[in-house]
């Protein structure tokens, strides 16, 4: 079977036990809403300090949003030692972790374009205006943490703690991805396109998923056998 | 050619070791059982030969080839502790995945046939969370079973197995012994293990107390290779 079609059959595996059950999405999608209402009140959405902190507050959500998801991503296969059985079949560790990946980006996107909705009628945020430009940013900027938060998802998965150690791993390592996707997210809310002026911003971030998933591909066969 | 093959492995859990020098032997089309008491590194060594972990010193061989090799496990079937299947997915649904992660040419046929043959041909689209115990047992089995494997790694493979499921895996395995395929199991339920097992190893404190062919005094009474060659 070819690598990318082992990817899909892992993606679509996971896709499918996740929207049987909705555990991930459902907790990351609650916490995100939840989050974004809050801070909504505790800062005046028509100051126009609030719009430029906005780009932050939102990668913030999604950054704790989407650790749930990633969570959640290799301890589905904790009950019953699936893990074990996946391990185990002729599928290279790099197909599984690009697979567990694809639907961990699904999943985060989903919650990350219904959030973004919910951002825009609170925040008083022209979100829409360079629409385009925000999806690339979104669609980079969660490429970088899924990577980060998948690839932790798996180390930290024997861990009696995972749920506290995974966050505390991947914020750090997140920290560039991060800065940029929200430098280049308060640009295009506030009405400022991305030109020659910014654009620093969106190389570091796509320099950062390229160089972060090559490394994830390298080192997840080690990741997952010890 | 040894169809598995340990070569003075050792593994190590921090300072302490769990295996010791373990040197073993399965040729191709016997079935080997791994005894020992809690602890002994049975389940340590059927994960490591399986490839779940390195070994922190020596070789594992299977089929002439690295344990981590496609090809390896491609040619492995597992079954351990757990029943490795998803409460999610249906009977059906698991098999397929299965069956399409192993590159079988029709994964969907081959799930129906295990599904038949391990007597769940009924319940093939109802989800395996709603399953008794004996049907995720032997959907456990069919799992392994379902892409031909050449070398079969059982950890007490009949523990929690009710009587049907029992049959099911005996009758399996004897074919599969019928077959010249290989297995490795370790088991406490010696007299199961010692029914089918043409080798007998015993391990006790990570080491190989007892290596060698099963004898009929060692089918006649399972506690002879403990009294003989163990910890009485």
């Amino acid at each position: 079977m070819g690598f990318f079609r082992q990817v899909l059959v892992v993606t679509s595996k996971d896709l499918r036990a996740e929207l049987r059950t909705k555990e991930a999405i459902n907790a990351s999608l609650a916490f995100a809403l939840v989050i974004l209402v809050l801070f909504s009140f505790a800062f005046d959405p028509l100051e126009e300090t609030t719009r430029a902190i906005s780009g932050g507050l939102l990668w913030i959500v999604f950054a704790f949003a989407g650790a749930l998801v990633f969570n959640r991503s290799f301890t589905r296969e904790l009950p019953n030692d699936c893990l074990d059985a996946l391990v185990a079949a002729p599928v290279s560790a790099p197909a599984l972790f690009l697979g567990k990946s694809l639907a961990n980006y699904v999943l985060v996107l989903a919650m990350e374009l219904i959030a973004l909705v919910v951002f825009g009628v609170f925040y008083n945020v022209h979100w829409t205006q360079f629409f385009w430009q925000l999806m690339l940013v979104v669609a980079l900027g969660n490429w970088g943490m899924t990577v980060i938060g998948t690839v932790f998802s798996a180390l930290t998965v024997n861990l009696r703690l995972r749920e506290v150690m995974l966050p505390l791993l991947i914020y750090p390592m997140l920290l560039p991805a991060l800065a940029a996707a929200m430098q280049l997210t308060g640009y295009l809310v506030t009405g400022t396109p991305i030109s020659s002026q910014n654009i620093a911003w969106l190389q570091m971030l796509a320099g950062f998923d390229v160089i972060f998933t090559a490394v994830s591909l390298v080192l997840i066969e080690h990741v997952l056998v010890g | 050619m040894s169809a598995v093959a340990v070569d003075g492995v050792w593994k190590f859990y921090g300072d302490y070791p769990a295996l010791r020098d373990i040197r073993l032997e399965a040729p191709e089309g016997s079935c080997l059982a791994l005894i020992g008491r809690n602890g002994a590194g049975k389940t340590t060594l059927l994960r490591t030969v399986a490839g779940f972990m390195r070994p922190g010193r020596g070789s594992i061989r299977i089929l002439g080839k690295s344990p981590r090799e496609t090809e390896t496990r491609r040619s492995m079937g597992f079954i351990g502790h757990g029943i490795a299947v998803y409460d999610e997915l249906s009977a059906i649904e698991n098999l397929t995945l299965y069956g399409r992660l192993y590159g079988l040419p029709d994964p969907k046929k081959s799930a129906v046939e295990w599904l038949e043959r391990t007597g769940l041909e009924r319940v093939r689209n109802g989800l395996v969370r709603e399953f008794s115990r004996g049907m995720r047992q032997r959907l456990a089995v069919a799992r392994a079973f379902l892409h031909e494997p050449r070398v079969l790694l059982l950890d007490e493979p009949f523990t929690a197995l009710d009587d049907r499921a029992i049959a099911v895996l005996q009758r399996l395995l004897r074919e599969a012994l019928a077959a010249n395929k290989t297995i490795v199991l370790s088991t406490h339920q010696l007299r199961e293990a010692l029914e089918l097992a043409s080798h007998v190893a015993l391990l006790a404190r990570g080491q190989v107390a007892f290596h060698g062919p099963c004898t009929p005094e060692m089918v006649s009474d399972p506690g002879y290779v403990y009294a003989r060659y163990g910890e009485g």
